[in-house]
């Protein structure tokens, strides 16, 4: 039976709530899967950190774009800076559930449930994205940025023991001049409300306006942890986006991915299939985007 | 407990909550606003969606406590001073509202869309609306209804509804009306079961077997018995009467007794102070099970040394269908196709879960309160099980939150009627989503094979077809769906040459019974797709070789009934092909700027029974009762599960009175108040219940004008009554003075009137097996995405033979939620069982169709009128949705040269299918 259900206001304070519980109480953010997963019943007391103060938004510190956690992915969707400097974010924010559900649900709630075909964390992993940890310690609050890629174990598992620490926020830099980032993924209409392959992509092209520069893929479920392409991304590096290049790195990317079959889901001849699709659909519109940013931020 | 203060509806509300409650159940018990509606309590029909600071939410899953302080607005709060919102209106205007049930998610969601975007495109209330779930309406309407209160509340004019054009209605009959149960529905105010409380009421919970086979060997309630706040549990033997119920055969155990057959049997049922406790009570009861070898496939079941799922054997039924020479007849073919086809289980998804209320009366009835499609034969079963006669056992029909054939068979009834009778309490059992999915009866999944001869110029000569239908583990109607899947495999076509063979077949999946189409979906599917390729091989148009074969007046049924009037199948054909032919596109088509993706058009015919045929006496009886206010009251017990039944009765009763609709009042579905229109099935209760209205009606006004004759001193031919009066001449009495005066003159104005259809034959016998088919013809175009193997359908052009429109905009409701019903069965839908057990126990993982799947639809309504149905008029309920499978099965054919053999149509499989096909 649940005794307690806080809605804490300031950061610090959620911190001491979940220390006094010592592990009996655990971190809530929109609850869209929490409350549907009807293991977590025992749970006695729920600490909301969807209304912390000046952590429920998205802002711009430079250089980063912080997104607080209790920031929903409607508040995600239609924050401009996101949509212009962290695109991909936007696109895969955009495509979870309905409004009633992206009304709700959280950024950090998606990252703590550290499923490997999330679509915002692929997102926002592409993008370079970091996570702020926080806990008491004593009377003392605690925070630590860490690499959003160090937050997953496995499959539903998160290095984030949410009895004691909070996703206080996220950040990233944002996408500059001849920079842009896409995401793309394919759902499957049967079986399980999963998505079944999904990518992003984050691209800087050259002077010429070209060349890849640099560049970031991610992709999932590849893997038991939403997955860094970084093969795929190193054939990309220094070379003009051309169909023959996207070929190769698209074979790059099925050699280092792990594909699997996953039963009411996807087989792994058919992700084998779909994922350089999606990795040449991100990538064009990535490109186009930074063509387009040229001069923008300059 | 929490202090929870919030503001519902601009009201300052305050309660003590319990920290882990949802505002969805706050709202509906706490406070007492049902109008708020829980379909899945996992945050994915979307129909419990209310207002939080103007922002939707599923409130199913939404923290009270995270509520506190906030602006709450449910759709109880829209109207204003008995003044309808303009969303409200538009609603009921476009025929947006059939069962209700999600109307009051669809309307929230709309609000939010349309306080923040006051002039939506189609896309953005697609966008918009995309998680909130409807079953019935197709969400064409919706999509109307929408733009239409835009409009409004921009200050435009109101937009109407665009409807087929359809014969000239007579004063009422025909006429596009509201239904009569709109307001309440779009209001909020609509009654469901789970919206009924009584004082001192239990709550109720049921112990599911969940596994597929094993014997019982112990049950032990003494622990859950002990529980505090539990006050019944009972097992078999806590049942007096019949052990078992069901619609034909009497084989489902009401508590289990020797066996558990499937997942969701029923082992032991609780009641208890509050529904935590009564699922609590359930984790106390020890049962020892002795499992079993499972059986999960028809074919399988039938081979020999099968575990039995029944001591009789595993085979429910073997129909046979024989016509002409088979043989002779494929010898004559020039050409002969042969396919194997399979289709998937499929769930109705009513929006509304199970749920009934029971309780005992002061004098020793039990009543038993239920949205159920066959109000007499619930009566029947729960009287039988209780040991009781029948006259003891009251029925009360709720409003039903859809039906679709999947609230045909017992779930709650006759177990709450126990419960009460044991605790001497009313007792409420309410189905969660998850066991609902588990435990009520599925489409079948069936398996054909077909083999089809044709002449080089494409008319038939012969089909061989075989069917084995997955029943499950009860027989449910399994029969009967199994008979009308064999009897109608051959398609709406003369066929000079038939042979099917047909086995219903017990297994240990969740037993299949009812669903819209029952068995005629299936095998339209198989056929459709047999006659696609024959066309394809003989290079014939697909329109062109449906058309030289179909059933027209003169042919010949391969049951050996002929065909003697109402067939209006060419005339579908021919609408759609006309439309077709405005479309200007090609059958396969490509788009310049879309290089990964193909279009192209499919085609497919379709035939269904009206009514139950084969020589069952298929009845109904109606009440019509007029009164001094100038008022008529309808009654009879047959189900209003969204189809419009309720207007159908209303416009009859207002046409043959003479009074006007809105003063034709229904009351559906109360055994001691409404006669038996029997069961709410096989398209049959427009024709059937319709008839016994119409007579009842015509009688009673014959009886009034005798009386009216004298008061107006005129000869009862010549009296007209209309508009609430009855007229001759200049001269003019009030209806309701008619009345009075009859009641004056010791005349009742109130009569019934038993209806007996056209007598029908059984199967084998030759004659007529159906008094009356409906026809249809569709065309789908569908997207095809060559790189992920994602298919869509765009656009359906539809043709139905319905024999007379009664009420155009409900008949439009009912054509394009059949489409989209089975626009899912082609391209979504799948309840998928691994060795019995299901894996779709959760509407997660049931894609039923969304708004965003919603095709355009272009709808021709063909009025080829059945001499003997009311007006003409014949079954409507399940039609339009059979052809839409195929059409688009075999547009996808058109747009890829794949053929779809298995249902749903798999994305990954048909990209695989396409790989192959490149590869070599």
């Amino acid at each position: 039976m649940r005794e307690a259900y806080h809605i804490p206001s300031t950061l610090e304070e959620a911190a001491r709530l979940l220390a006094r519980y010592g592990g009996a109480a655990r971190v809530v953010g929109g609850g869209t899967d929490f409350f549907v997963d009807e293991g977590h019943q025992d749970v006695s007391a729920l600490v909301d950190v969807t209304r912390l103060e000046g952590l429920s938004d998205v802002s711009y510190h430079p250089p980063f774009v912080v997104i607080g956690c209790g920031a929903t992915h409607s508040r995600i969707v239609a924050s401009p800076l996101i949509q212009q400097r962290g695109t991909a974010l936007a696109e895969a924010c955009g495509q979870i559930g309905g409004p009633q559900v992206r009304n709700v649900a959280t950024l950090a709630g998606n990252i703590a449930h550290a499923l490997p075909a999330a679509d915002g964390t692929l997102a926002l992993l592409a993008l370079g994205g970091e996570v702020m940890v926080a806990w008491a310690e004593g009377d003392a609050l605690r925070t630590e940025w860490r690499a959003l890629a160090q937050m997953f174990l496995g499959p539903g598992r998160s290095a984030i023991d949410s009895t004691r620490h909070i996703i206080a926020a996220m950040r990233f830099l944002p996408t500059g001049e001849r920079e842009a980032s896409a995401f793309a993924r394919v759902m499957r209409p049967q079986g399980v409300a999963l998505p079944i392959m999904g990518l992003a992509v984050r691209v800087r092209l050259g002077e010429d306006l070209a060349t890849v520069e640099s560049a970031t893929v991610t992709a999932g479920p590849a893997g038991p942890v939403p997955f860094c392409a970084r093969q795929c991304a190193q054939v990309l590096q220094g070379r003009p986006l051309n169909e023959r290049v996207i070929a190769e790195a698209g074979e790059a990317l099925l050699a280092e991915a792990q594909l699997r079959d996953s039963p009411h889901r996807a087989t792994r001849a058919y992700r084998a299939q779909v994922l350089p699709v999606l990795l040449r659909r991100a990538l064009h519109a990535a490109y186009r985007r930074a063509q387009a940013a040229q001069h923008q931020y300059a | 407990m929490a202090q929870l203060e919030l503001t519902i509806n601009g009201e300052r509300r305050s309660a003590e909550v319990h920290p882990g409650a949802f505002l969805a159940d706050v709202l509906r018990e706490t406070f007492g606003l049902t109008g708020t509606k829980i379909g899945c309590n996992e945050a994915e029909c979307g129909i419990c969606t209310v207002l939080v600071n103007g922002m939707p939410v599923n409130s199913c899953i939404y923290p009270a406590l995270k509520a506190h302080g906030a602006h709450v607005e449910t759709v109880e709060g829209l109207a204003r001073n008995g003044v309808l919102h303009p969303l409200q209106q538009a609603f009921i205007d476009h025929g947006a509202v059939q069962c209700g049930f999600c109307t009051p998610g669809l309307i929230m969601t709309a609000k939010a869309l349309l306080d923040a975007n006051p002039n939506p495109s189609e896309d953005d209330i697609k966008h918009a609306l995309k998680d909130t779930y409807c079953r019935c309406t197709g969400y064409v309407s919706v999509i109307h209804a929408i733009q239409d209160a835009a409009a409004r509340l921009r200050g435009e004019p109101p937009v109407p509804p665009s409807l087929p054009q359809t014969k000239t209605p007579l004063r009422v009959v025909g006429q596009p009306l509201p239904r009569p149960d709109a307001v309440a529905k779009v209001t909020g105010a609509a009654r469901y079961t789970d919206d009924y409380v009584f004082p001192n009421m239990l709550h109720a919970a049921t112990l599911r077997a969940g596994i597929p086979h094993a014997r019982i060997r112990r049950i032990d309630v003494s622990k859950a018995r002990a529980l505090p706040g539990v006050h019944a549990v009972l097992t078999h033997e806590d049942v007096p009467g019949s052990k078992n119920h069901g619609l034909v055969y009497n084989d489902w155990p009401v508590l289990c007794y020797d066996k558990v057959r499937y997942v969701g049997d029923a082992v032991a049922i609780v009641a208890a102070e509050t529904r935590e406790i009564a699922e609590q009570a359930l984790r106390l009861i020890e049962v020892e099970y002795e499992p079993l070898p499972v059986v999960d496939d028809p074919v399988a079941a039938l081979q020999p040394g099968a575990p039995k799922v029944h001591e009789q054997g595993n085979l429910l039924k073997h129909i046979h269908v024989e016509k002409g020479d088979l043989e002779a007849g494929f010898a004559e073919a020039d050409v002969i196709v042969e396919g194997e086809y399979q289709t998937a289980t499929t769930e109705h998804a009513f929006l509304e879960p199970e749920c009934a209320i029971g309780r005992v009366t002061d004098d020793g009835r039990v009543e038993v309160y239920v949205g159920s499609q066959i109000p007499y034969a619930d009566r029947r079963q729960v009287a039988a099980a209780l040991g009781v006669p029948e006259d003891r056992v009251r029925i009360i029909g709720t409003l039903i939150g859809g039906g679709f054939g999947g609230k045909e068979d017992i779930a709650g009834q006759i177990h709450v009627a126990l419960l009460a009778r044991a605790t001497g309490q009313p007792v409420k059992m309410l189905y969660r989503r998850s066991e609902s999915l588990i435990f009520h009866p599925k489409r079948h999944a069936v398996r054909f094979k077909v083999k089809v001869g044709a002449k080089r110029n494409g008319r038939f000569t012969a089909m061989r077809i075989e069917l084995w239908g997955d029943t499950g583990a009860y027989a449910s109607l399994g029969d009967k769906v199994m008979t009308r899947a064999a009897t109608h495999a051959s398609g709406p076509y003369e066929v000079p040459n038939v042979r099917i063979d047909c086995y219903a077949v017990y297994t240990n999946n969740v037993p299949a019974g009812a669903f819209r189409g029952f068995g005629v979906t299936q095998s339209a599917f198989a056929i459709e797709s047999a006659i696609d390729e024959l066309a394809q091989r003989l290079r014939l148009d697909p329109i062109h070789i449906r058309r030289l074969n179909a059933l027209r007046v003169g042919s010949v049924t391969n049951t050996g009934a002929v065909i003697r009037e109402s067939a209006g199948l060419l005339e579908c054909i021919a609408r759609v092909e006309e439309s077709l032919k405005q479309e200007g596109t090609p059958w396969v088509f490509r788009k310049a700027d879309v290089p990964n993706k193909v279009y192209a058009w499919g085609f497919a015919t379709a035939y269904k029974n009206t009514g139950l045929g084969g020589g069952a006496p298929d009845r109904s009886e109606v009440e019509v009762e007029a009164f001094t206010d100038g008022s008529v009251e309808v009654r009879t017990s047959a189900a209003e599960i969204g189809q419009g039944l309720v207007g159908v009765l209303a416009s009859i009763a207002a046409e043959e009175l003479g009074v006007p609709y809105e003063r034709a009042r229904v009351l559906l579905s109360d055994t001691d108040l409404t006669p038996d229109g029997g069961p709410t099935t096989a398209s049959r209760q427009t024709y059937v219940t319709g008839n016994a209205a119409r007579l009842a009606s015509i009688q009673l006004r014959q009886r009034l004008a005798a009386v009216a004759a004298e008061m107006l001193d005129a000869p009862v031919e010549s009296l007209r009554f209309a508009d609430g009066w009855v007229r001759h001449h200049g001269r003019a009495v009030a209806f309701g003075e008619v009345v009075a005066q009859a009641h004056r003159e010791g005349i009742r104005t109130r009569l019934s009137h038993l209806y007996e259809a056209p007598k029908t034959q059984p199967l084998g016998t030759g004659g007529d097996m159906h008094f009356a088919f409906s026809y249809a013809a569709q065309a789908a175009l569908v997207e095809v995405d060559l790189e992920t193997g994602e298919a869509r359908c765009l656009k359906i052009i539809s043709a139905t033979d319905v024999g007379r429109a009664i009420n155009p905009l409900a008949l439009q409701g009912q054509i394009e939620g059949g489409i989209v019903m089975c626009l899912g069965n082609a391209l979504t839908e799948e309840f998928i069982q691994e060795k019995g057990v299901p894996f779709t126990n959760r509407f997660a993982r049931y894609k039923m169709p969304s708004i965003r799947h919603t095709p355009q639809i272009i709808s021709h309504i063909v009025e080829d009128a059945a001499a003997e149905g009311p007006y003409g008029a014949k079954g409507v309920g399940e039609i339009s949705s059979i052809p839409t499978t195929p059409a688009i099965t075999n547009a996808i054919y058109a747009a890829t040269g794949v053929r779809v053999r298995k249902l749903p149509v798999d994305q990954d499989w048909l990209l695989r299918q396409l790989r192959a096909q490149r590869e070599g």
